[in-house]
């Protein structure tokens, strides 16, 4: 989606506000919104490219407006209403009125959390499926506006690169956020010149590396 | 919390969170002790620390750093320093010809197991705008002038590959030990909007 999220690029949003000796959080609520997602995550309710593509559905305004964490209890609230968690009733009130819709679920234990703060999580796919490129090929990204969710920036489509490393096999996000099917592929770390995405103004050495499934470029012949 | 918030009225924020955790808890998705036990990792366990620790064993151990540079993921998890958003690392060096920044345009993609989570500005749209667009801008923003002959890399971490930036170490640091360089390295120069210096 050509969303607001994708905001790679744009100019005049402002100066970055840096806060010198920055808290972790900056208030209990925010701790507390961190960790829900990743305790219903780890119950294995939704996964991450869900709950990205929520997030990247914040209507414009209020997504350059709301604290960082406000962000993440929106998509909190509307992934337990879309995986029918709680009610919108329940989520009103924060009494529990539709016990019934949590029968089979089971909290993810500190013990299951704690692995997965200090383990290699699989977030790649172990599967034998050839690669389409390799270091050194030449690439023209693909043009898409897909209305689902995508990790093809807009700056980066219609551009010409080279293909740096394969990092391996991972799943394609445009579908795994929308509940399937799967789609296996490999993920390449991708250069671009500065001048091939941003003109001849730009610095004649500086680039860009970005990562790419295989889905989201031809070779450039 | 101090007095005053506490006299102070709950925000709309507060009222959902609280209602919201309430609901979870009863209804079994969540329990309490996780998310004590995940707030108290991400808050005083994780941190720019481990990340420190790192680079310094990098900047003396050259069998290491050449280790860290080839295949940052299963070198990292060997120590320990592994897991969510952070199974699959990539770590790039700064030299005097390359400074590497590192971003995430369409989120907030960080590597948490060896910076814990990210600051503010990391998250906030002007950073994301600039980083690709105008990189040696926004490194003035954070008082950062890089010379001209210097190349930038800017790495956009938009899959699930997360980037660490291994700081170039200061001249004068020669005669200092792994736990003094440890104190140098600051979590700006591992994300590549500052360098490790010995005036900090």
């Amino acid at each position: 989606m050509n969303g607001i999220h994708d905001i790679g690029g744009m100019d005049n949003i402002g100066p970055v506000n840096i806060e010198k000796d920055e808290p972790v959080f900056h208030e209990d609520w925010e701790s507390r919104v961190y960790a829900m997602t990743l305790a219903t995550m780890g119950a294995g309710i939704f996964v991450t490219d869900e709950v990205r593509y929520m997030t990247e559905t914040i209507p414009p305004a209020d997504y350059l407006t709301f604290k960082y964490y406000e962000k993440w209890l929106y998509s909190l609230e509307r992934m337990m209403l879309q995986k029918n968690m709680v009610t919108p009733e329940e989520l009103e009130s924060g009494e529990v009125s539709a016990p019934e819709l949590t029968a089979g679920i089971e909290a993810a234990s500190l013990e299951r959390m704690a692995y997965g703060m200090k383990n290699r999580m699989p977030v790649f796919v172990d599967a034998d499926i050839p690669p389409r490129f390799k270091a050194g090929d030449a690439i023209v990204t693909r043009n898409i506006n897909p209305l689902h969710h995508t990790r093809i920036p807009r700056y980066i489509r219609g551009r010409r690169g080279v293909v740096e490393m394969d990092h391996g096999i991972f799943l394609l996000p445009d579908t795994n956020a929308h509940g399937g099917p799967d789609k296996p592929q490999h993920v390449y770390s991708v250069r671009f010149s500065a001048r091939e995405l941003w003109g001849e103004d730009a610095p004649a050495n500086d680039s860009l590396y970005i990562d790419l499934f295989d889905d989201y470029m031809d070779p450039d012949k | 919390m101090t007095e005053s918030s506490h006299r102070a009225p709950l925000s709309d924020v507060q009222l959902r969170v609280r209602a919201l955790e309430s609901l979870l808890t009863e209804k079994g998705v969540v329990n309490r002790e996780t998310l004590d036990g995940i707030v108290d990792h991400y808050e005083n366990k994780v941190g720019p620390h481990i990340g420190a620790a790192i680079v310094a064993r990098a900047w003396t151990d050259p069998e290491f750093k050449a280790r860290l540079l080839e295949d940052a993921s299963a070198t990292l998890a060997e120590q320990g320093y592994t897991g969510i958003e952070g199974s699959h690392m990539v770590v790039v060096e700064n030299t005097d010809a390359i400074h590497n920044l590192v971003v995430c345009t369409l989120c907030s993609c960080y590597p948490w197991p060896v910076l814990g989570l990210p600051p503010n500005w990391y998250k906030s749209t002007p950073y994301r705008a600039k980083a690709v667009r105008d990189p040696r801008g926004l490194l003035r923003e954070f008082g950062l002038e890089l010379p001209e002959e210097t190349a930038v890399r800017v790495w956009d971490s938009n899959a699930e590959i997360r980037y660490l930036v291994l700081p170039k170490r200061p001249e004068g640091t020669e005669n200092m030990s792994e736990a003094e360089l440890q104190e140098i390295v600051t979590r700006d120069s591992m994300v590549g909007t500052g360098q490790a210096t010995l005036e900090q």
